[in-house]
């Protein structure tokens, strides 16, 4: 069962680095295994899907790039991609919540354009969560529009994302009345329910675990919801807990570990026993830190969920990898 | 600094090891009065900076650090923990050698509300600073960070009291912005929107043609009427401020190029951000920008020994499979770590590779993961000599 049956919006965010672009991808991978439709968004113009599903760069539309996790006997969905690009977004947003047809293409030619998609970041994510808010809200009278069952945001960093959402809010605070305002509140209600959830992707490391602390105070602060904290690329747990504390102050038994190569049929060069007892003192003073990075993360008092780092690095196949990983986390 | 050459043809494919990255002899060039780092977010790049700015200090130079957003402990050891867009003494900092080390964390508002003031009479000034789109806008309009950082740089190699200014840039969407911001905004600050959004405030409504009255038309029915006028008073301003705009955004940019600038570019050994760091390269040597190498931060640590990934993995299944002794799992786990290792050291070793196949003149230095997060002058030592040190067969 998932810890977020009402969710219709899940919005990833995390710090650069932190892997958010994988969770995201990941996460609609999972919420596709329930036999349900998800749309994968993207809205930093990076491309990001279409290199980790490995296709070609996705256009402006909504693209089947994969299917859902399979799990069990259910038949799994279908994910969906989409690149949202703001300059295609603008005249699409003024046709539909505006009205505008050949007025909006006269705007171009001034400038407006250009200004709204990469002059006034305001205005680039005004376009930009409008999408968003479309896409989910989509009901049976978008005629031949497809309906999701749940949309997926990779969203812009946790130093951005509470700017991100709420900038309608803003919005309607400038507007104070007419059209914008009507449309920036009814935006707002979706991201304020309970059917949106904003995620965090951190690493166990003192910046990013901060960051997300301060990241979870501002969207309180603001009443954005704060869905759960993935915690990402997580080292291997190789050693035993006794064996961590033995490693980090020097009271592994170098003779001991030596027999057991040999045992194993490792021809044990000059050195190889210090090289891996010293490997594992680094590990275990790294595995320390982390531990007590992982107790304030838990103190935020959030669902967690851990995925570990992949040595050879992230393909479609460890999508999948980790996709069931989070379902078997409760997280889809 | 040697013009970077660019290799064409066969020749290029070549993938020999990266040149090195002198750090020392950069931070020693009396010429570099000006080093900008670079690069996309979560990389390193304010610690890097930090670092490179405190070594350079500590080796005889008159430093001043700009930096954007410190972490909150790095900042405080550095006392740059309030922002007033005023450079402080670092404290601690060995002087030995005759130099110093200044720090700032740049304020977006307030450097912008000094441009405002600096250029509009006190009455004009309190007008704008106090409209709500100025409000809203100020610090979030795309490109006033990095116009700001840019500005701010000009006024303190202006004043002329450092010998050295080492520069952090703001964390940028994209690595276009940076280069691209002030362009942008002065050419839409010259553009016919601006014109447009001026004309009724400029009067006569001469300029009204068919298509004009259809825009402003548009803009009033969705912006509404109180709502196109606080747009419009703002946009004055925007035009009052940056009147001598392209000037200025032309002698910053000419600062960029001049020799005494170095460009370094930061990166961590992951895709993305050496694909980033790809692009940077070549926008910078298209700008013709002086780049002084790569730096890429948080590398694996290098395994020990000869054992490979396989061997170990081996090893560590035959040991689970029958555990000749009380101390098997912990020997299969130690093998495991060591194979673990050697994988990232070896993809990491890939990515490398390829990004010097690709840019052959770019000189690199690698900076091993440290196990903590750097927040004193000690770490930032230490992440200087690392810099310094580099293997030049690596």
């Amino acid at each position: 069962m998932s810890d977020w049956p009402r969710v219709r919006l899940h919005v990833v965010t995390g710090k650069g680095g932190t892997g958010k672009s994988t969770v995201a991808a990941s996460l609609a991978l999972a919420l596709a295994s329930h036999g349900k439709d998800v749309l994968l968004c993207e809205v930093e113009g990076r491309q990001g899907i279409a290199r980790m599903f490995d296709v070609d760069p996705l256009p402006y539309e909504e693209r089947r790039i994969a299917t859902g996790l399979r799990s069990g006997d259910q038949a799994p969905g279908v994910v969906h991609a989409l690149h949202i690009d703001p300059e295609a977004a603008l005249p699409e947003y003024l046709a539909m919540y505006y009205k505008l047809g050949r007025a909006g293409r006269a705007l171009d030619r001034f400038g407006v354009t250009e200004f709204a998609t990469t002059i006034a970041p305001g205005l680039r994510d005004v376009l930009l969560t409008g999408k968003v808010f479309e896409v989910v809200q989509r009901n049976s009278r978008n005629k031949g529009a497809r309906q999701y069952d749940a949309v997926v945001l990779d969203a812009p960093p946790t130093g951005r994302i509470v700017q991100f959402l709420n900038v309608s809010d803003e919005l309607s605070g400038l507007a104070k009345a007419g059209p914008i305002k009507h449309q920036a509140d009814t935006m707002m209600t979706l991201f304020r329910s309970p059917r949106t959830a904003v995620h965090l992707v951190t690493v166990l490391e003192e910046m990013p675990v901060q960051e997300t602390a301060d990241g979870i105070a501002q969207l309180h602060d603001v009443g954005l919801p704060v869905g759960g904290v993935v915690v990402n690329l997580v080292r291997p747990r190789d050693l035993r807990v006794k064996d961590l504390a033995a490693a980090r102050n020097g009271g592994l038994d170098p003779a001991a570990v030596e027999a057991d190569l040999v045992g194993a049929g490792i021809s044990v060069e000059a050195g190889l026993v210090e090289g891996l007892l010293s490997e594992a003192r680094d590990h275990a003073v790294r595995r320390a830190l982390e531990d007590g990075q992982r107790a304030l993360v838990k103190k935020l008092d959030v669902p967690t969920y851990e995925l570990p780092r992949l040595a050879q690095g992230v393909d479609l196949g460890s999508l999948y990898e980790l996709a069931a990983l989070l379902k078997d986390g409760g997280m889809a | 600094m040697a013009k970077p050459r660019t290799r064409v043809g066969p020749l290029a494919s070549h993938a020999g090891p990266a040149p090195v990255l002198d750090v020392d002899a950069l931070l020693d060039d009396r010429s570099i009065g000006i080093i900008v780092c670079c690069g996309s977010g979560g990389v390193g790049k304010t610690t890097t900076s930090a670092a490179l700015a405190l070594r350079a200090a500590e080796r005889g130079r008159t430093v001043v650090v700009l930096t954007i957003d410190p972490a909150r402990r790095l900042a405080q050891s550095m006392g740059i923990e309030e922002l007033d867009n005023t450079p402080r003494p670092v404290a601690g900092v060995d002087d030995a050698g005759g130099g110093s080390l200044e720090a700032m964390m740049l304020d977006m508002k307030r450097t912008f509300d000094e441009v405002v003031e600096s250029q509009a009479s006190p009455e004009k000034a309190r007008q704008i600073l106090e409209n709500p789109f100025y409000l809203a806008m100020s610090s979030s309009f795309a490109g006033t960070q990095e116009y700001m950082a840019m500005e701010k740089l000009g006024q303190v190699h202006h004043q002329g009291t450092y010998d050295l200014i080492v520069v952090d840039t703001p964390p940028s969407r994209s690595a276009l912005d940076f280069l691209d911001a002030p362009e942008r905004l002065s050419s839409f600050l010259d553009g016919r929107l601006i014109r447009l959004l001026l004309a009724p405030a400029r009067g006569p409504a001469r300029l009204m043609s068919v298509g004009v009255n259809l825009v402003t038309g548009t803009l009033a029915r969705i912006l509404g009427g109180q709502f196109l006028s606080d747009v419009q008073t703002f946009v004055a301003a925007l035009d009052t401020v940056f009147g001598g705009f392209r000037a200025r955004a032309q002698q910053t940019y000419a600062l960029l190029q001049a020799p005494g600038t170095a460009f370094v570019v930061v990166a961590a050994p992951e895709n993305d951000a050496l694909r980033e760091a790809a692009y940077f390269v070549e926008r910078l040597s298209e700008e013709r920008m002086p780049l002084a190498g790569l730096v890429v931060n948080r590398a694996s640590p290098a395994a020990l020994g000869s054992l490979s990934a396989d061997e170990a993995m081996a090893g560590a299944a035959r040991l689970r499979r029958e555990p000749p002794s009380e101390t098997a799992p912990l020997t299969a786990g130690l093998l495991r770590l060591h194979a673990d290792r050697e994988r990232m050291v070896e993809r990491e070793a890939v990515l490398r590779a390829r990004f010097a196949a690709a840019h052959p003149s770019v000189a690199t230095a690698v900076v091993p993961a440290l196990a903590g997060d750097v927040h004193d002058l000690v770490g930032l030592r230490q992440v200087g000599d690392l810099l310094a040190d580099q293997d030049p067969r690596a």
